[in-house]
């Protein structure tokens, strides 16, 4: 039996065969999303791992007709015979690809997402909480090549904490910096603390899981080839397309084997799976900073952006070996304002919502916005503070 | 309103879904100024346009044109299954191929003019004319390499797609049309800044050389979005701003236009809310939820009540029998309702 997972990695396969009962219990358009977790989870973050372990273990303690009941909504989904012959075992992610395309095309798209909400909803109230050791920090720094600007920064984030518009901003990112190792110190646990550059990390941060636009670039150039080849066969095939990249994996691609073979497969996922992470540092950023939240739920997580290149064709910015690129630094701080606030929203949606502090900053400049339980939402602070104190004030 | 064989009607769509929270929400009226003083003041508008269909931008549009949630794969090069607007319109009214154009922004788009309907179908479609494709012949030609950035084509998938090329038939129908050399028309295409911009210029060409009745522009730059890039995304709802200003008042200076002519703007779809678990927010338009299918229209012209607005619910397949009953033709298979504000 173990031979129907022998495409998958060791633990993932054992963890399959121990819940081989259950999975073939479960409808074909549910149980799919398990095993695309399970083809990948020796590569995972331990968080992942832990969570799909309590899913089986929260199906598992379900009394039948319970799981019967909960698996209704999938249950009663209508596939086509062509859906469920795919090799929905050896390529789950190739399946929900196509199971999505159809559930839209019969509109049953409405009823799969609240079936899955649903589920979702039910298995976080059971499944344990672990108890954080820190509140959840995130930090936002951007507006690198801005000398001023008449966009209304924060702008969707105001209403949620103090506006600072008096910060000194002498030592600011080393300040952060400072901050940054001083809780991986205190609260030692991998994948727990993320750095997240548009550019290079030049600092040493340790305790840090960094990643950063720059050091992809190699990574980048063989993935615009693969997409090149793809764009010039004679019958261009997006959905192709997605499968082949969906395959990609760090040895495809050539990547420098960094030891940490979560973390490196990760970083190619951003590529692979992010749309415009291959050509703009801002999404880039933005991207990584929700897939590491996702993911790994760090307790503290710090992105900073750089400039993007300015807009270009597609095909342009693939063949741009050679070519200057040109920094649209105005474009880019409206992105990472934007992006900020969206690393805001997952933030929350952790676990500790209540307790989380975020910090997001003008770099260089004099202003910030900090939301913390112990500062008062939506108010200004027009007294001048510096940046160790203010990221005192989110201790 | 009875119908009249005077009439003619402009629709917009933007075939890259726009939220109201960047458009008619307070936080976005900056972006559309155009629209919010220029536009809305002189129209109908209708708040709440769901689209319950597919939320891929080919496979609705196609939806907007046939009045039925079409449900071909996005990325296939397919006619709709049921007949489209342009259908209806030239076989019921007997009108001749010049009277019924689509200007699309994409090559994927190419396929929208005429159904695959066996009652209607071949021979009864709309022109389709793709200016990115068309300007791509024109450098194939020779003419240099200085126009890329008016040639990508589409921002939906999650790679882009290529450029495909363009053809002879197709400059020749340019300049057969518009009385334009294929030098010209490169020449005005250097002074423009995006393809939607390529698109209200051959748009408004069209209106001059042979004043369709029936023409549809599908503008696309919003769809930018896709790349991650805010600031982009909002460019691209300036511009499509910009260039529905553009057009109503081409549309008012042009005899042939100018006093019967009713402008119907509308996105295809939202994009997914910022709160959406299983969206990245603007991005994309992949959740379903009610942010992404929710949109707005607007539609402004002689004999519509202005500054009006309606809050009630319609669908965007709506459209086709609105029009219909505007022009004077039954789209019988449509499922669509004839919005009745607008009649």
């Amino acid at each position: 039996m173990a031979d129907t997972f022998k495409s998958y990695p060791p633990k993932g396969r054992a963890l399959a065969v121990t819940n081989l009962a259950l999975l073939q219990s479960l409808p074909l358009a549910f149980v799919p999303f398990l095993l695309k977790d399970l083809i990948a989870f020796d590569w995972n973050f331990p968080v992942e791992q832990l969570e799909l372990t309590n899913q089986f273990t929260y199906l598992t303690g379900l009394w039948e007709q319970q799981r019967t009941r909960e698996m209704q909504p999938f249950a009663t989904l209508k596939l086509t015979e062509k859906i469920e012959n795919l090799d929905w075992v050896n390529q789950p992610a190739q399946f929900l690809e196509q199971l999505s395309a159809h559930l839209w095309a019969t509109q049953q798209m409405d009823g799969f997402r609240d079936a899955s909400e649903s589920y979702v909803r039910k298995f976080n109230i059971w499944q344990p909480t672990v108890k954080q050791p820190a509140p959840r920090l995130g930090i936002a720094v951007f507006g690198e090549g801005v000398d001023q600007t008449q966009y209304k920064l924060f702008r969707k984030l105001r209403n949620q904490g103090v506006y600072f518009s008096q910060v000194n901003p002498k030592n600011g990112i080393d300040a952060i910096h400072q901050t940054l190792t001083t809780r991986a110190a205190a609260y030692s646990t991998p994948y727990a603390h993320w750095c997240v550059d548009g550019a290079s990390i030049t600092a040493s941060l340790p305790g840090l899981t960094c990643v950063s636009y720059n050091s992809l670039t190699p990574v980048r150039t063989k993935l615009a080839a693969i997409m090149l080849k793809a764009y010039g066969s004679t019958k261009f095939d997006p959905e192709q397309l997605r499968t082949t990249l969906a395959a990609i994996t760090p040895e495809t691609v050539e990547m420098k084997d960094s030891g940490d073979g979560a973390l490196d497969r990760f970083q190619v996922t951003l590529l692979t799976e992010g749309s415009g992470t291959q050509i703009y540092s801002t999404t880039f950023v933005q991207w990584a900073a929700r897939e590491a939240l996702r993911r790994a739920q760090p307790l503290t997580l710090y992105t900073r952006y750089a400039p993007r290149q300015k807009e270009r064709t597609m095909d342009e910015l693939l063949n741009g070996a050679g070519e200057k690129t040109v920094p649209d630094p105005a474009g880019s701080l409206i992105d990472a304002d934007m992006g900020a606030y969206y690393t805001w929203i997952n933030l929350e949606r952790l676990e500790g919502a209540d307790s989380a502090r975020f910090l997001v900053w003008f770099e260089g400049h004099n202003e910030a916005l900090a939301i913390s339980p112990a500062l008062k939402a939506g108010t200004e602070s027009k007294t001048p503070i510096d940046m160790p104190t203010l990221l005192g004030n989110l201790a | 309103m009875a119908a009249s064989s005077s009439k003619k009607v402009v629709v917009v769509t933007f075939g890259g879904g726009a939220r109201d929270d960047e458009t008619f929400h307070p936080e976005g009226q900056d972006n559309i100024p155009h629209m919010l003083g220029e536009l809305a003041p002189r129209s109908t508008f209708f708040t709440q346009v769901i689209n319950k269909g597919i939320l891929g931008h080919y496979v609705a549009t196609a939806s907007l044109a046939t009045g039925v949630y079409e449900t071909f794969n996005n990325f296939a090069a397919v006619s709709p299954a049921n007949p489209t607007v342009f259908e209806y319109f030239r076989k019921d009214l007997k009108r001749p191929s010049t009277d019924a154009w689509v200007i699309a922004p994409s090559n994927g788009f190419n396929r929208i003019g005429e159904s695959e309907n066996k009652a209607y179908g071949k021979g009864l479609g709309a022109g389709v004319i793709l200016p990115k494709r068309l300007l791509a012949a024109a450098l194939a030609n020779g003419a240099g390499a200085d126009f890329n950035h008016l040639l990508q084509d589409n921002y939906e998938s999650q790679a882009f797609s290529p450029v495909i090329g363009g053809n002879d038939v197709e400059l020749k129908q340019l300049a057969d049309l518009f009385k334009v050399s294929v030098s010209d028309f490169i020449a005005h295409a250097k002074s423009l800044a995006s393809p939607d911009e390529l698109s209200v210029y051959i748009a408004k060409q069209l209106m001059k050389r042979l004043a369709p009745s029936l023409l549809w522009i599908t503008l696309h730059d919003i769809d930018v979005a896709h790349s991650g890039a805010f600031s982009l995304y909002l460019e691209g709802i300036k511009r499509s701003d910009r260039l529905c200003a553009e057009l109503w008042k081409a549309i008012q200076s042009e005899p042939e236009y100018a006093g019967k002519t009713t402008l119907f703007i509308l996105p295809d779809f939202g994009r997914d809310s910022d709160i959406s678990s299983g969206g990245n927010g603007f991005q994309h338009h992949r959740t379903g939820d009610a942010t992404s299918r929710t949109t707005w229209l607007m539609a402004l012209g002689p004999g519509i009540r202005e500054n009006h607005v309606v809050d009630r619910p319609v669908e965007s397949i709506d459209l086709v029998p609105t029009v219909g009953s505007m022009l004077g033709f039954t789209p019988s298979l449509s499922h669509g309702r004839p919005l009745l504000e607008v009649l």
